[in-house]
């Protein structure tokens, strides 16, 4: 059953082509790592899958439903959710509220039922509150519910951002670079979190990231990507000795 | 679980206490108005606290909440004072009963003004920041020259409208509704005090309500990130404009009030002073803090009238007032001295000396 199927997709900018023929099949339940040296086209290609730019060529399926040129918002409600790179919190919200904006598009009322306190804003409201402390348990954040999000230490607010991604629902997690500028410790606990997470919600996770033990660690399979073009493309232990690979990485 | 039952309450709370407030305020200014204890000067100002306060809670949705600069707020309360203006002097003679004639002009009003926060809404998508505040700085002037310009009467032959003085030519017995430069005379002046705080309340609730609800998330998430917002399937469109919307809307229900408290309406009042002043409200109050807006409106609407013993020197005075309060509110070392210095932490302390004192004996 495959959940992604991406099939030459490609995009241009002026005369650099930043993404070019990318194919790659995720399957139900699996866990993608796509690496690749710096300005690779990794985040581009996060950018092509969750509609932030629109492929100049390719089509794109999610769970079988052809999802190509749709919107950010559209691709969002299809189920794809991601974090980003640099960290983009609701900054002066709260840490619980940052949740319940994931929830926007899972639990309705109208605006008239919040202005005139209907009794369906109480019932969805509590059942948002119940789901949002869920899944902030299962960060280990339900404790700073209340606390700003730009208040919280760097790894929570990575953290919160997978949260905030995971409380969409969706089928596929893209997360960009989630252990960037966290210490062993932090990854290490991160790592548990996204097993975690995997197991619980059952969801398919691509995640970008330069760390090669968290990705050696937890990635069932590895894409390499570099100057925009596939490298390899397989089980972790052939990729990563592949010298094509290490070439790129590390330079002759 | 017992978390979040708090956090809806602590809400639900706050708005009493608020609403409680206002409430009580009211009360005093009525004993005091019975008593024959309020000066003539006061009295006049009680109802521009409620207009000013509901201008300063709507822009405050703008600017505080979905965090886009506006300029020409007054705008939209001027198209809201004129067309509630209009429909009251046409409807003089149409509708006796004055409750139903001022309720249907706050309606028209309401809703005129919500048209053009639509309008303005749309813009407000393609444009951002600096930007922003100069397409509604320009609407906000287009609109009150528009109306500086506009001539419209009314005569046995129906209406008629020109731009420019002069040029509308009306049968005998026709009369003239808005009058160009001289705007419109002779409005009924059918607000009173207690309308005006009823608005007020209303104003509160509803857009501190919303603000605490799953569209003003949206909003404050679009503020706070907008390709976070867009990533986690927030309308972002939607959610401007809603905002923009509401925000028009009871600034033009400000504006019908307004206009119903005075005999003459001219358009020259809604220029870029009064949007500036409005936006002064809302910074000084604090920017996403709804009660702020309404306090800070009433203190900075006291403090002209209480600075006119000097004179020349009013609004020098005033400016400089203003900066000291800015720093007073919101320079950090300012916020620590206060925090310090609580006066809920001294009522405390001395409560619990009093306390000691009286075991010790």
């Amino acid at each position: 059953m495959d959940m992604l199927c991406v099939k030459n997709l490609s995009i241009s900018f002026g005369g650099l082509h930043a993404v070019d023929s990318f194919s790659i099949t995720i399957k139900k339940g699996e866990l993608y790592g796509l690496i690749g040296p710096n300005g690779a086209g990794k985040t581009t290609v996060f950018n092509l899958l969750t509609g932030v730019y629109k492929p100049d060529m390719g089509q794109i399926f999610l769970d079988g439903k052809n999802i190509t040129g749709l919107s950010t918002i559209e691709i969002n409600k299809a189920g794809i959710a991601r974090t980003f790179q640099n960290i983009r919190l609701f900054k002066n919200m709260s840490v619980l509220d940052n949740v319940k904006c994931g929830l926007h598009n899972k639990y309705k009322y109208s605006s008239l039922a919040g202005i005139f306190r209907l009794p369906s804003y109480f019932k969805t409201e509590k059942m948002m509150n119940e789901e949002a402390y869920d899944i902030l348990k299962v960060f280990d954040l339900d404790k700073e519910a209340d606390t700003l999000a730009s208040n919280l230490p760097y790894g929570k607010q990575r953290k919160l951002e997978i949260a905030r991604a995971l409380a969409t629902g969706p089928k596929l997690l893209l997360l960009d670079e989630p252990a960037a500028g966290m210490n062993p410790a932090e990854t290490e606990e991160l790592m548990e979190t996204i097993k975690l997470i995997r197991e619980k919600y059952g969801v398919t996770i691509l995640l970008i990231e330069h760390d090669m033990k968290l990705v050696a660690g937890i990635c069932e399979k590895i894409f390499v990507l570099n100057f925009g073009i596939e490298l390899a493309n397989g089980l972790p232990q052939d990729v990563l000795n592949n010298p094509e690979v290490i070439k790129a990485y590390l330079g002759e | 679980m017992a978390d979040y039952i708090r956090k809806i309450s602590k809400n639900t709370r706050s708005n009493l206490i608020t609403v409680g407030t206002i409430i009580l305020i009211y009360l005093a200014c009525q004993v005091l108005i019975g008593a024959g204890m309020m000066s003539f000067l006061m009295k006049g100002l009680l109802m521009q606290f409620c207009y000013y306060g509901m201008l300063a809670i709507s822009l405050n949705l703008t600017v505080g909440i979905l965090g886009e600069l506006s300029l020409g707020h007054a705008g939209f309360m001027c198209i809201g004072a004129f067309t509630g203006a209009f429909f009251s002097k046409c409807m003089i003679n149409v509708i006796q009963n004055t409750f139903i004639r001022f309720s249907l002009a706050l309606l028209v009003g309401a809703l005129s003004a919500a048209v053009f926060g639509v309008i303005i809404g749309v813009v407000v998508l393609r444009v951002r920041g600096d930007y922003l505040a100069i397409v509604t700085l320009a609407f906000g002037e287009i609109v009150k020259n528009v109306l500086n310009a506009l001539h419209i009467g009314i005569d046995s032959d129906g209406f008629h409208a020109a731009m420019g003085a002069g040029k509308l030519e009306l049968k005998e017995g026709g009369t003239m509704i808005i009058d160009g430069a001289q705007g419109i005379i002779g409005i009924p002046r059918n607000s009173t005090f207690t309308i005006s705080v009823i608005f007020l309340i209303l104003t509160y609730i509803i857009i501190s309500n919303l603000v605490n609800s799953r569209s003003g998330r949206a909003i404050m998430a679009i503020r706070d990130n907008r390709i976070a917002a867009e990533s986690v399937g927030i309308d972002v469109t939607k959610f401007k404009i809603l905002a923009f919307t509401i925000s028009a809307t009871f600034a033009g229900l400000a504006g019908v009030i307004y206009a119903h408290n005075i005999n003459t309406l001219e358009s020259s009042k809604f220029g870029y002073n009064m949007s500036i002043m409005i936006l002064v409200f809302v910074v000084l109050g604090g920017i996403g803090n709804i009660r702020g807006s309404m306090i800070s409106a009433v203190i900075l609407t006291l403090l002209p009238e209480y600075l006119r013993f000097l004179k020349n020197y009013r609004m020098l005075i005033y400016a400089i007032v203003l900066i000291v309060m800015m720093i007073f509110n919101w320079s950090p070392a300012c916020i620590k001295w206060r925090k310090e210095h609580s006066i809920k932490d001294a009522a405390f302390r001395l409560a619990k000396k009093v306390f000691k004192a009286r075991k010790e004996a």
